[in-house]
Formats: structure tokens, C-alpha cells, sequence
């Protein structure tokens, strides 16, 4: 009898187990269920987008949030990849060069029609361009980011410099002094390896001196006019000896190292540098010696120059679950949330650039030198085959930064592999 | 009718090879000839039109040159090096297990951690190997040695023989235990040198696995992709663009999937020549000794 009772419970107990289990499978299926692609380098940091997303989480229980984090470099190709995968991305992060490939792929979907006038108006005009292709949006802009001039003050003051310099060939020239007192040996460090981070550069000088990239018809046009100064200024500073020639090798965080290093004057870089190598004892040698500004202009032709470095979020046109992707992306870019966050990306809201706590407090210099240069964010070109053309131009600009070519032929023949010629 | 039971039993497996290989690979073949994009499976058929354009471009043959000479370098340096290593853990030694043991490190690294490592050694303002280098005298100042067109590939070649010359190494211990003791002995109570000895007694035994390492060492830098991703993704001025980088390059970051699915082919064709090459050339060469 004792043996039959315990048999009955044990089968109780199993059943009961069972039907727990089936509801906590249908509360599971109950649950929308949102797979995330981000990036685990400059901009938020993977810690930042993780607590970000568990406070939206916690304010929504009905929500599950899988975050998946890959290098820069990754992203790309994992977004155009996911298209055909059954399981793909609701949320995905994209840099300001793709949304004419994702638009005309059909990988993102078009959103212009959630968008709110609040958010129209609210936004700098400047980061949408980073979601917008012919005139809709495939998202919401989330980082607002430009390249930046970053000087040491102590190497400039034991040079005797006492102004900044505000244009590149002032630039040029102070380094010039550095490096002839023999403070430094390489006074300029720039990120000129083979990638997107040289093409930046090149952008920003492009933009000082006035070029383009591409014309009205979207035809090449960087091989003439400030283009071609801006590549030969390039040249010349190798030549001179005051751009570190390791740059060919640098990606923007090996600029940040040897900057923070104390092993270069100027550095042209994002604006994660600035906290790491200002305000971080531990990453850095010269805290508290970093001053940055807007990267310079060249006199006749600009006071400042920029490349838009802004970074969107977007619903990739296969996710099911679009509604709570959006939602999700309107908390994570919200004026509330980025304010909460600027200790890695300065906020792309109007008004947080009147918040005193941000202008005044450790981040101000570098949000000082965002306002200036958020104005006129100097866009790479809105190409369908962007990838094409930034590895043409990427390969023949060291041609040319290596001494294998001459900057008007290097320049040339990326622009006849761009056409096909 | 065993022979047929036999056959039944392997079906399972032939079923999963075709799926798992066969079915990709003729779909691969498929894409070559169609001007697919990623994303967009229904490409159009275009003939040999992908191959044709392969073989104009400037840049597939540029790849080419760049996969070979890696290939052909590398193989060769860590057949030798992992030949005399070999031969010299052969030897009586004291603490002999201790260094065979340390020989496997570099080779069960993960390639991926094994690039990251060299490219700090490699580091042109903090390197570990500049440091040496300039405080021995060697070179007067830091190089760039990732970012020089010159130095580049010879630099990744370095990083893939450390790691890859102990497989060679332990390959030639492998085939050594195979010499009768009684055979090297004899030979040398009849006078032979130490040259004709490993001619005549060693060579013999060792050949077909050394011939088996040469073969998948061939198979491995003709596809090398993971060593020169990490380390100069093909840079500087695609000094160091293998047919593995240009087809990823190809395939997944511009999307034109049948060109990328052409190329890859082409790589596989060219394996297939230099494996075979290589071993009609062995096996003449043990015939002949």
C-alpha cells in the first residue's frame, strides 16, 4: 500500500512538473524575443549597450533582448549576411556608408513613417543624414561622431607653441618645430592602415580642402581639385617626416595608444579618445594634457573640416518583430538615455548641448568641439557599391602614401576601378 | 553479398557527405556560373564569364602571386625546419620529452591567437622584435613591419611557420620510430656517413609522411585566410591579399557571389595542381632512391 502511494505521488509529482513546464513554455512563446547586433568597439561600450538594454527590459517584462557584440570590421558583412538567415536580427547597428547599400538590397526596412516631428526636430540635422537614402529613412541615427584634432599641451608648451593651430598647415608647421627641437621624432599620428579608418582621414582633409568625392552624377571626383591636394598634403607630411610613417599600419585604436603614449603631438581621432586619453589614468600616460578641437580647415578654402562618423540603428526587413524593435530602438536613442551615457558618445539630442553638467563637466571640451562640428558633418559618398569604392580608394591612397605612386595616378586609378575603366 | 551489406551500411555516411559537402559544392560550381549577389540567389546564368574575368583582373592575379609565393615559402621553410627539429628530438638528449612537449605549443595555439600574438611582437613602436632587434644593433630604429609592402607577407609567413613547422617536426618523429634500430645500426657498422645513412635508412621511412604534412601544408596556405585577416587584412596596398581575402572580399563585402564562388573554385583547382605536382614528384623520388 505504502509502495503504491508513493508510486502515485511520484507520478503526481511528474505531472505536475509537466504542466509546469507547458506553461512556462507558453509563457515563454508569450514573450517577443528581440536579437540585437552591435558593436563592441568605440562609441557606447558593450557594458553601456548591456545595462542600457536591461533597464528597458525591466520596464518591459514581455520583452527578451539577446545582444550579440562583434568588431567594427564585422559588422557589414554580418548584417548583409543575416539576410538570408532564418533566425536573422531585429535591431541592428550600421555605420552612416551603408544605407544606400542596405536601401537598394532591400536589407533594411523603411521607417520614415514612425518618425515623429519631435524627433525631427529634436535630433542635429547632421546625424540624418547617417539614416537617410533619397529623402526616407531606414532608421534612427544613435552616435554622433566626427574625426577631431587631439594635441598634447605639454609637448606643445615645451615647444613653445602657444596657440593652437587652426588650419593643417599650421598644423604642419608647429610639428615641424616640434620635431626639429627633437622633442619628438614623429610629431602626427593618423590611422592609415588599409581600411575604412584611412578613408575617414582622407575625407577629413578632402573636406578642408574643398574636394569631393563623387559629382552630381555620383561619378568619381576625388582625383582632381581638393581630392587630389588633399592626398598629396597627405604625401608631403610622410615625406617631411612629421606624420608617423607606422601610420600605414594604424587603425584609430593604435592611434589612440601611441597618442596616449605620449608619442605624438597631434592625432586625428574619433571622439571615444578623448575620456580614455584625458580623463583614464589607466589608459592613458598624458591625463589632463589632452586638448582637442575641431579637426582644422585650410585658409581660402575652410575653417574646419569633419567626416561623418554617426552611427544608426535599424530594423533589417526580415524581423518579425518590428513593432518591439522600434520601440526598442526609440528608448535606446531617447534624449533620456543618451544623457545617461556620455562618458563614451556625446548625445545627437539639440538640447543636451545645453545641459551645464555636459558642457561643464569632464566630457566638455570634447562636447564643445562636437557642437562646432555637428553643423557641417562631412558625409563619405552614398554609393549603392560603397565597399567598392572605399577599397579602391583605400588600396591606391597607400600606393600612394607607400611611394609606389604618384598621388594623381593613385587617385586616377581608383577612380578608373570605381567606373570599371 | 557482404560487399553489398557493406555498401547498405555506408549509405548513411555517403548520404551525409553529399549533404553536408556534395550539395555545397555543386552549389558553389552553380554560382560561378551565374552573376549572383548575396542576398539574391536567383542570379543569371553567365557562362565563364566570371572565370574569363578573373583571369583579366589585374587583382586576381596579383592574389595569385601572393598566395604562391606565401604557399610555396612557407612550406618549404617548415619542411626543413621541421625536418632538422625532428631529427634533433631523434637524437638521445637529455630532457628530450620535455622539448617535444614545448614543440606543441606553438602548434596547438589558435590561429587566431597565434596572429594577435605576433602582431604585438610585430608592434612597430612597442614590438617585442623591434626592441630586440635595435638593442642587438641589428636595424638603427623601430620598423613598421605589418605596414611595409616589402615586409609584409614575409612577416605573416614568420608568424605561420613558428606556429606550423612542430607539425612537421612531430610528423618526421612519427615516421623516425619506424627506422629499425637494427637497420641504422647495421648501416653504420658497414661505414656509411651520416649523409648516406639518413639517404638511404632515414629518408626511405620518413618520405611518405613528410610527403603527407608537405601535401596538407599545401592545402592550408593555398587557402590561408584567419593569419592574414587578423594581421593586415590584406594591407598595405594589398601587399598581402591572398585568393581567400579577395574572396571574402568579393563574396561578402561587395556581394557579388558568383565571382567570389569562381575564385574559390580557381584556388581549389590550383591546390589540386601543386598537390598533385608534389606528389608525382616524391614518388620518383623514393622510386628512384
Amino acid at each position: 500500500m505504502t509502495q503504491y502511494r508513493s508510486k502515485k505521488r511520484f507520478f503526481l509529482a511528474c505531472a505536475s512538473l509537466l504542466a509546469l513546464q507547458i506553461g512556462l513554455a507558453e509563457a515563454a512563446s508569450a514573450n517577443t524575443v528581440l536579437h540585437g547586433l552591435f558593436m563592441s568597439q568605440a562609441g557606447y561600450s558593450e557594458a553601456d549597450v548591456r545595462a542600457m538594454t536591461a533597464a528597458y527590459v525591466k520596464m518591459h517584462p514581455d520583452v527578451t533582448v539577446d545582444l550579440e557584440f562583434v568588431p567594427y570590421e564585422s559588422l557589414h558583412d554580418k548584417i548583409l549576411l543575416s539576410k538570408g538567415s532564418a533566425n536573422g536580427y531585429d535591431v541592428v547597428l550600421y555605420d552612416v556608408i551603408w544605407p544606400a547599400e542596405f536601401a537598394t538590397k532591400h536589407i533594411l526596412q523603411d521607417v520614415s513613417d514612425r518618425i515623429t516631428p519631435d524627433m525631427k526636430s529634436g535630433i542635429e540635422p547632421g546625424a540624418w543624414t547617417t539614416v537617410t537614402y533619397k529623402d526616407r529613412e531606414y532608421g534612427l541615427p544613435w552616435l554622433l561622431d566626427s574625426k577631431f584634432l587631439y594635441y598634447n599641451k605639454a609637448i606643445l608648451a615645451k615647444a613653445g607653441i602657444t596657440a593652437v593651430p587652426t588650419t593643417w598647415p599650421e598644423v604642419i608647421a608647429d610639428s615641424k618645430i616640434i620635431k626639429d627641437k627633437g622633442i619628438l621624432q614623429y610629431p602626427i599620428a593618423w590611422s592609415w592602415s588599409q581600411a575604412e579608418a584611412l578613408i575617414c582621414d582622407y575625407a577629413v582633409l578632402l573636406n578642408a580642402y574643398g574636394g569631393q568625392f563623387v559629382d552630381s552624377a555620383g561619378a568619381p571626383a576625388f582625383q582632381t581639385g581638393g581630392g587630389l591636394d588633399a592626398l598629396t598634403f597627405m604625401v608631403d607630411s610622410l615625406k617631411s617626416g612629421v606624420s608617423n610613417p607606422h601610420s600605414t599600419e594604424y587603425l584609430e585604436e593604435d592611434v589612440r595608444r601611441v597618442f596616449s603614449a605620449g608619442q605624438a603631438a597631434f592625432a586625428l581621432n574619433w571622439s571615444y579618445m578623448w575620456a580614455l586619453a584625458n580623463n583614464n589614468p589607466k589608459e592613458s600616460k598624458i591625463v589632463g594634457q589632452v586638448g582637442v578641437e575641431p579637426a582644422p580647415g585650410v585658409p581660402g578654402k575652410s575653417t574646419i573640416s569633419s567626416v561623418n562618423g554617426a552611427m544608426g540603428l535599424g530594423i533589417p526587413t526580415a524581423s518579425k518583430n518590428a513593432a518591439a524593435a522600434w520601440d526598442y530602438i526609440t528608448y535606446l536613442t531617447s534624449q533620456k538615455v543618451e544623457d545617461a551615457y556620455t562618458a563614451d558618445a556625446i548625445p545627437m539630442w539639440k538640447s543636451s548641448f545645453e545641459e551645464p553638467a555636459l558642457m561643464n563637466g569632464p566630457l566638455g571640451p570634447m562636447a564643445k568641439a562636437m557642437e562646432t562640428t555637428q553643423t557641417q558633418l562631412f558625409p563619405r559618398p552614398f554609393v549603392p557599391n560603397y565597399p567598392q569604392f572605399s577599397a579602391a580608394l583605400q588600396t591606391n591612397i597607400q600606393q600612394s602614401l607607400l611611394g609606389k605612386a604618384e598621388p594623381a595616378a593613385a587617385l586616377k586609378a581608383a577612380a578608373d576601378t570605381i567606373t570599371g575603366d | 553479398m557482404l560487399g553489398r551489406r557493406s555498401l547498405f551500411l555506408l549509405l548513411p555516411l555517403f548520404a551525409g557527405l553529399a549533404a553536408v559537402i556534395g550539395w555545397p559544392l555543386l552549389q558553389t560550381v552553380w554560382l560561378s556560373f551565374t552573376d549572383a549577389q548575396l542576398g539574391d540567389a536567383t542570379g543569371n546564368f553567365v557562362g565563364l564569364a566570371n572565370y574569363a574575368h578573373a583571369f583579366r583582373s589585374h587583382g586576381f592575379r596579383h592574389a595569385l602571386g601572393v598566395t604562391i609565393t606565401f604557399s610555396l615559402s612557407t612550406v618549404a621553410i617548415e619542411m626543413v625546419l621541421g625536418l632538422l627539429v625532428g631529427l634533433l628530438l631523434d637524437l638521445p638528449l637529455r630532457g628530450r620529452g620535455i622539448l617535444r612537449a614545448i614543440l606543441i605549443i606553438p602548434w596547438a595555439l589558435p590561429t587566431v591567437i597565434n596572429a594577435m600574438a605576433w602582431r604585438v611582437i610585430y608592434n612597430p613602436d612597442f614590438g617585442a622584435l623591434n626592441a630586440l632587434l635595435t638593442q642587438t644593433h641589428i636595424i638603427g630604429a623601430y620598423r613598421s613591419w605589418l605596414g611595409d609592402p616589402g615586409l609584409a607577407l614575409a612577416s605573416i609567413a614568420g608568424a605561420d611557420i613558428w606556429k606550423t613547422f612542430p607539425f612537421v617536426a612531430l610528423v618526421t618523429l612519427a615516421g623516425l620510430q619506424n627506422v629499425p634500430r637494427e637497420l641504422k645500426e647495421a648501416a653504420y657498422i658497414d661505414g656509411a656517413g651520416p649523409w648516406m645513412r639518413f639517404k638511404t635508412v632515414i629518408l626511405p621511412a620518413i618520405a611518405t609522411p613528410l610527403m603527407i604534412a608537405a601535401v596538407l601544408r599545401i592545402i592550408d596556405t593555398i587557402k590561408v585566410f584567419d593569419i592574414i585577416w587578423v594581421m593586415t587584412r590584406g594591407g598595405p596596398a594589398n601587399a598581402t591579399k591572398s585568393l581567400s581575402i579577395m574572396v571574402y572580399e568579393q563574396a561578402f563585402s561587395f556581394g557579388n557571389a558568383g565571382y567570389g564562388a569562381a575564385i574559390a573554385l580557381l584556388s581549389v583547382a590550383i591546390s589540386v595542381v601543386l598537390i598533385g605536382g608534389y606528389m608525382r614528384a616524391t614518388r620518383a623520388q623514393t622510386a628512384s632512391a
